[in-house]
């Protein structure tokens, strides 16, 4: 090679060089402990079990058995022009058959509670993508969004790194179940006031990730009239709305407009995805549901950036128009997650560990904050990292949710076979069991900081 | 169940604003195509499609290899045993075996004179996802990329809207085959100083959409000097890199830079798909490949926002590493656009209409500016309405390619059979006829009435107003002419 000739540096954009994606948060420093030592039942019994991640596996079988007797799966559709039609299908509205699918889907969810109209079901690549594109749509540089804590750490992400939108958090603690209330949603728009910030709208979790809760009727009702008043958005992220236990406690936001005859609708947009619901984040499905005819157009104009691979959408078409299979799908996926859930709950009871009630999703909302040496962050972050070092599990801190009070974990159960929840239930109570014999003060070590490690593990975000 | 829209005003400013892009009159043949599509049975005097840069001329090559490998699909008995991994993966650094398959491809099209480097792979949803990610990640809202005109018309959307990035456009016209001179480099960027606005970087569309040419190897190194020079980043949108047909070969950026010294290797970006070159639009597999580490991490990061469907991935990963396959796909694909356009082509030669010279693309820059009645766009656009209504052919206007001379059409070849290509050049070659007769007789009266003269402000202006009506409900895609796909139909 030649001279070297410095170079000036030159500039990225400041999106690029600013630490808006979140990465750097201690939430993604597990993967490296997870990575360095994954648990195997054979080869590695001792390793580090994966409880950070919100994925469902639990269901799998049930997919594969369709598309084993199915195979007009498999296939292209009708003919030889099948593929060729689909290869070039990249039309932004996308398949029909997909979206009538997915808005039946939708209701079935809902046990037909709330009716979607397949015309209003916009397409992106993801949920991610959908809670981007919706901010894109619904505020302006330095306009705000009031989000309830604690919450998704993407979202911090999702929300404000390209679109240059703040989060203003809506403060939710124990006292009461970590609820919605009226004086926090207040206190939140207040704060938005006092900064000079525009509130765009509120975003909630329904339900909720990180407290695997559905948020009752009465506090969307309050929800819908805080909006109306203001005369804002509610988006309502229903991404988890297919892994509620149980049918008949999951309340989702349409309804209640349904209700309503849909007075003031059109303020109101709903996030769906099946990466949760049906354990397929890899096909990258989500869908915005706007009630707003001008949302819906220029949603559709943007989701020409994060299209829906056809061949995906025409296999999805397929299995989610079997109503037989949907049903069956839904009934018995929910009973499964709640076996899970009664099954760690139990666990961690005899631990000594109690949770959040929960009613849903794919984690339990663990309270850990007896143990913790000092109340603040620092106490969580480092009782978290003995849990990570010498209970060797990967559990989420409730600071990486931003939630307000500490000690507080989001523990995945979805993502592993029972026998290797027995496993990790067994370290818990271990765990406790020395805790409560002696009180040995655990060495703090290092919580991973180095960029370049967080940068190669944080490509998982769930 | 529609509702009433008084939020109107509660929507951000870029979701009320009108870049993107689609009330351009780009789109507004589709609406003629859609509302009388051709048919070669059914509706033989229907419109002819022939503004949409599509490849279907390699299909049965992609079945052929599908069916030979039902292995690829996680549907099939022989893959289903794969589909739980592949359904749960979301990793953003993609899966392994697709990046190897996507770098192996990329070499082999630039006819293996450049390895690329799996790890520099970075997703996007497609082109389109990748020209606006990378935007994001080199510039600021305020400011610009100088792109050569005239250019695809839907960067104003991709690279402008969400990113309020602007373009500054590079003038070319024919008096040199719409090649990009220093000259005109250096005075647009010295109007961008002079204006105040900051620029970023160049973007080139090598193989040139609408132009269907190649960069030669000394342009592409001046472009690569003077970006070094002025030190801004060099965006390098391959995305029709297989689609050359003929001589000069392609010389991609990536081969440039390897024999130059003191390029500054941070500056350069390559955007790729594989929409154009295997025809796969609907899959959304959009790549940046970038020599700056931190552009790779930030993409990778963005990416998030638009990955490639695993299902996609696990699909196309064994097809890109088969490089049987893969040279085999090349060279006929190569020959069957080859053969398409010289069918095309001498079609238009022997009508006396005459294309700029090319060796690539899905189109051909047609020269139409001996039928304008004004050198004007207004000239252009009468005579383009006259195209899509009379002579039922949806080509694209230069305008809407923001092309600075009057009379280009890019008029697109490879998504369709030959006989329909027959179809088109018959028609043509009557409305030519016609032209011809018209203008014999203006010249006639022209010399029996010589006091007289025309005054085009009072000419009749087209109504525009049913061609792209904002309430229609119709806004259709613009990569789609159709609302209603014809697979849907079909499922």
């Amino acid at each position: 090679m030649g001279l070297e000739i410095e170079q000036p540096c030159v500039e990225l954009s400041n999106i690029a060089v600013s630490d808006t994606h979140g990465e750097n948060s201690p939430y993604f420093a597990g993967w490296k402990a997870y990575d360095e030592n994954r648990y195997d039942e054979f080869t590695n019994p001792s390793g580090v079990i994966q409880m950070g991640l919100a994925e469902n596996q639990v269901s799998f079988d049930l997919v594969e058995k369709y598309l084993e007797q199915h195979a007009e799966a498999s296939t292209w559709g009708k003919g030889a022009t099948g593929f060729r039609e689909n290869a070039l299908f990249q039309d932004y509205h996308g398949l029909k058959s997909f979206r009538t699918a997915m808005a039946s889907f939708m209701q079935q969810i809902r046990g037909g509670r709330a009716k979607f109209d397949p015309d209003r079901v916009v397409l992106t690549a993801g949920a991610t993508a959908a809670n981007e594109l919706l901010t894109f749509i619904l505020a302006n540089p330095g306009d705000a969004l009031l989000v309830p804590t604690p919450y998704y750490p993407g979202f911090d992400r999702d929300l404000r790194w390209r679109t240059g939108v703040k989060i203003i958090p809506i403060h939710c603690n124990s006292s009461n179940n970590f609820q919605i209330s009226p004086q926090a949603l207040e206190a939140a728009y207040q704060q938005a006031q006092s900064m000079n910030t525009k509130v765009r709208g509120v975003l909630i979790t329904n339900p909720s990730n990180p407290l695997g809760a559905t948020i009752q009727r009465s506090v969307l009702e309050e929800i819908l009239d805080f909006v109306t008043r203001k005369n804002i958005h509610l988006v309502s992220d229903e991404i988890y709305s297919g892994s509620a236990f149980s049918g008949d406690e999951f309340v989702s936001v349409a309804e209640i407009l349904e209700d309503r005859d849909y007075k003031n609708a059109e303020r109101v947009h709903i996030v769906y995805s099946l990466s949760k619901d049906l354990g397929l984040p890899g096909f990258r499905v989500g869908t915005i549901y706007s009630y707003n005819d001008k949302v819906v157009t220029t949603a559709r104009r943007m989701s020409s950036f994060t299209l829906i691979s056809s061949q995906t959408q025409h296999l999805l078409a397929t299995m989610l128009s079997d109503k037989e299979f949907t049903e069956g799908y839904i009934k018995t996926n929910r009973e499964r997650l709640r076996k899970r859930y009664e099954m760690i709950i139990d666990g961690l009871r005899r631990a000594g560990i109690e949770c959040l009630k929960g009613n849903a999703g794919l984690f339990c909302w663990m309270n850990l904050s007896p143990l913790l040496e000092k109340p603040t962050r620092e106490g969580e972050l480092e009782l978290w990292n003995s849990i990570l070092y010498e209970v060797r599990l990967n559990i989420s801190p409730g600071s990486s949710c931003h939630c307000s009070e500490p000690g507080w974990f989001r523990v995945c159960f979805a993502n592993m076979s029972e026998q290797t929840l027995e496993v990790a239930l067994d370290r818990i109570r271990n765990f406790m069991d020395q805790r409560a014999t002696a009180k040995p003060k655990i060495p703090f070590r290092k919580i991973i900081t180095d960029q370049a490690v967080i940068d190669m593990y944080s490509c998982l975000l769930a | 169940m529609g509702f009433g829209n008084e939020s109107h005003g509660l929507l951000s400013r870029m979701a009320v604003n009108d870049q993107h892009g689609e009330n351009s009159a780009y789109f507004d043949g589709w609406k003629a195509y859609d509302r009388d599509p051709f048919h070669p049975t059914h509706n033989p005097h229907g419109v002819l499609q022939m503004g949409l840069a599509e490849n279907q001329l390699c299909f049965d090559l992609i079945q052929e290899w599908m069916r030979n490998h039902p292995e690829a699909s996680i549907c099939t008995p022989e893959g289903l045993h794969h589909f739980s991994d592949v359904a749960i993966f979301q990793d953003y650094h993609g899966l392994p075996k697709f990046t190897k398959g996507v770098a192996n491809f990329m070499s082999k099209v630039r006819g293996g004179k450049v390895k690329f480097d799996e790890s520099r792979v970075v997703m996007s949803g497609g082109a389109t996802g990748a020209n606006e990610v990378i935007m994001f990640c080199l510039a600021d809202p305020g400011d610009a990329f100088l792109i050569p005109t005239p250019y695809y018309p839907a960067y104003a959307r991709d690279l402008c809207w969400r990113t309020g990035v602007q373009i500054v456009p590079v003038h070319c016209d024919s008096s040199n085959n719409f090649q990009i001179t220093r000259d005109a480099l250096e005075r647009a960027y010295k109007k961008a100083e002079e204006d105040n606005i900051n620029v970023k970087g160049l973007l080139l569309t090598n193989p040139s959409n609408p132009l269907g040419t190649t960069l030669d190897r000394e342009t592409m190194k001046s472009l690569v000097t003077f970006i070094n020079e002025k030190n801004i980043h060099l965006v390098c949108d391959e995305i029709y890199a297989a689609t050359v047909f003929s001589t000069p070969s392609f010389v991609s950026v990536s081969e440039i830079i390897q024999d130059m010294e003191f390029c500054n290797k941070d500056l350069i970006h390559i955007v790729y798909s594989l929409s154009k070159d295997m025809g796969f639009p609907g899959f959304r597999v959009g790549i940046i490949y970038s020599y700056n580490d931190i552009v790779v991490s930030c993409a990778r990061k963005m990416s998030s926002f638009g990955l490639v469907s695993s299902q996609t991935q696990h699909m196309l990963a064994d097809m890109l590493l088969d490089d049987d396959f893969v040279d085999k796909f090349l060279a006929e694909s190569s020959q069957r656009l080859a053969k398409r356009h010289s069918l095309f082509t001498m079609g238009l030669e022997k009508m006396g209409i005459t294309c700029l010279p090319s060796n690539a693309g899905l189109f051909c820059w047609m020269n139409l500016r001996s039928l304008l009645k004004e050198q004007t766009v207004e000239g252009e656009m009468k005579l383009w309405r006259v195209i899509v209504n009379e002579v039922k052919l949806n080509i694209s206007p230069g305008s809407s390619f923001s092309c600075s001379e009057s009379g280009w059409f890019r008029v697109c070849f490879a998504n369709m059979d030959d006989e329909t290509v027959k179809v088109a050049l018959r028609r043509i070659e009557v409305f030519v006829g016609k032209e011809g007769e018209k203008a014999k007789n203006v010249i006639k009266r022209r010399q029996r009435t010589t006091g007289l003269r025309v005054n085009s402000s009072s000419s009749k202006r087209f109504d525009e107003s049913w061609l792209m009506s904002p309430h229609s409900t119709h806004i259709m895609s613009p990569h789609s002419p159709i609302p209603h796909s014809p697979l849907v139909k079909v499922t």
